[in-house]
């Protein structure tokens, strides 16, 4: 994992969803952009806090985890279509594999992403759950 | 500028789990064969282009440029690493064909290589992980198996996939590297092999997934004057392109497409003046077996969604109408990130030259060779051929 700085200056979009969008366009980014790819220059970045709803585009369950996961495994992973637009890779929680369908709605909720070792920071960030379950 | 650019010399290592084998034993070997099989003497070599992924994570070396040219015995010269994650091999060699385009170099030796075996497979896959987003993707447990599924359900969704018709480019790739000595995995799978081997990220298996893998190729170019004067069998890389997408996948268009490798197929045919009909045989990056699905749509050997259709017919097989990895591609000959670039041109120049034995495919005179890093953030696309 990476550093303690990397998560700290990343606290306020893994938390609560904090994007950016672009004054110029409308166009709104999670995960934040600096620049719209669109207007680049001409562009105007703003934050921009997203609700947290949303429908699963696509998802996996993931058997072989990458370190640090293992304990959580198997867990679901999705592509999250934001109501207000962009998408995000989060986990899909509190259900069974098997309840996940593409267009499920979902909506976001805080949790322990992952610990660094027995003694390292604990994580936290958004996940999402099934919202008709 | 130069007006064309050809591969003059070939080599590539064994791929496998090779204990034996270090970074710098697997490219000096692949550089070697390479250098002799162009005849020419290290003396003329301009210049040298190395492609690896991520030396530093897998064997905690970096400046490999500069180690490869001191052992290679290639005193003194220029020496450039090229990295973009599984695509490092073929953006290497862009990079080389470009010096050459230029007119600045003559002769240059352009490499790929990955060492993947000195640490643990779980590791590995960690530091593979980099080709994708840290702070969005990998951060939330996601895998590169899990990238490629996310993309498996939304094309299966989208046009009707079978599982089964995915798993089918698995059972062809290791049919094809039984007939490749140089393979990792020279044996055959059955569908029911493939269907029933352990679960990695739904929908896809163990046997969906490219192996890690050690290994190396290397090829040495030079430019059309320089080769028809010292190569008796040339073979013309007639087009280079390459185009790039967002790194995380989830800020893509649709994820059920490889935009990146349909924008540089697209730029490689207009430059190589030829359309996708017109390819004989196509050696494409099938890291998992879905990717190579989505590269075939994308190249335009099929329609868009057709890909699974199209390999359930046996049109990508080698007596097939558009032969698809007949090295086995990254699932049966292996998946050394950085060389696989390389190792694809490889073959190509193996198919051009007449000389792949039981895996010749007749009459080839145009070969695609295309490599993808990442979840698809950049494409890299070569049309070789020998006339």
């Amino acid at each position: 994992m990476t550093g303690i700085a990397t998560h700290w200056r990343l606290i306020p979009q893994r938390y609560n969803l904090v994007g950016t969008r672009c004054s110029n366009c409308g166009n709104k980014f999670f995960p934040p952009r600096d620049i719209c790819p669109d207007c680049r220059r001409a562009g105007n970045i703003e934050e921009f806090r997203f609700s947290g709803d949303g429908r699963v585009y696509s998802y996996t369950v993931i058997h072989t985890p990458p370190e640090g996961f293992e304990f959580q495994k198997p867990y679901v992973l999705g592509i999250i279509e934001l109501a207000e637009g962009p998408r995000l890779l989060s986990q899909i929680v509190d259900c069974k594999p098997g309840d996940v369908e593409i267009g499920s709605r979902v909506e976001k909720v805080f949790r322990k992403v992952i610990a660094d070792g027995r003694e390292g920071i604990i994580r936290y960030g958004y996940k999402f759950k099934l919202k008709d379950h | 500028m130069t007006s064309r650019v050809a591969v003059i010399g070939a080599g590539i290592t064994e791929f496998g789990e090779l204990w034996d084998e270090s970074f710098r034993s697997l490219i000096t070997e692949a550089g070697t064969e390479a250098i002799n099989d162009s005849g020419i003497e290290g003396e003329k070599i301009d210049a040298l282009y190395v492609g690896s992924m991520s030396p530093g994570l897998f064997s905690g070396q970096e400046h490999v440029s500069s180690l490869v040219a001191d052992h290679s015995g290639l005193k003194c010269i220029p020496a450039t690493r090229v990295e973009a994650a599984c695509s490092s091999g073929a953006l290497a060699l862009r990079e080389a064909y470009l010096s050459i385009k230029s007119g600045e170099m003559d002769y240059v030796v352009v490499g790929g290589v990955e060492k993947m075996t000195d640490i643990a497979s779980n590791s590995a896959a960690v530091t593979l992980m980099g080709a994708g987003d840290q702070e969005w993707e990998a951060f939330k447990g996601a895998t590169f198996p899990g990238l490629y599924a996310l993309m498996a359900r939304r094309h299966m969704y989208e046009y009707g996939t079978t599982l089964e018709q995915i798993s089918q480019v698995s059972v062809k790739n290791h049919d094809n590297a039984v007939l490749n000595p140089k393979a990792q995995f020279r044996f055959r799978v059955t569908l029911e092999d493939v269907m029933n081997s352990t679960p990695v990220a739904d929908p896809l298996r163990l046997l969906h997934c490219s192996p890690i893998t050690d290994g190396a190729a290397a090829v040495v170019l030079a430019s059309g004057e320089k080769a028809r004067k010292v190569c008796d069998n040339p073979v013309w890389i007639n087009a280079s392109s390459c185009s790039t997408d967002t790194i995380a996948l989830h800020d893509r268009e649709c994820v059920s497409r490889t935009d990146a490798a349909t924008r540089a197929a697209r730029e490689a045919y207009r430059r190589a003046g030829i359309k996708p009909q017109d390819v004989d045989f196509a050696e494409v990056h099938d890291c998992f077996a879905i990717a190579e699905i989505m590269a075939i749509e994308s190249l335009g050997f099929c329609q868009l969604g057709e890909g699974g259709r199209f390999t359930e017919k046996d049109e990508t097989s080698i007596n097939g109408s558009i032969p698809v990895n007949t090295s086995g591609g990254l699932k049966g000959k292996g998946h050394p990130v950085g060389a696989t670039g390389i190792a694809q041109v490889v073959e190509a120049v193996t198919q051009l030259r007449g000389e792949a034995g039981k895996r010749q495919v007749e009459n080839a005179k145009i070969g695609l060779t295309h490599n993808v890093g990442g979840s698809g953030g950049t494409c890299v696309v070569h049309i070789l051929s020998n006339e």
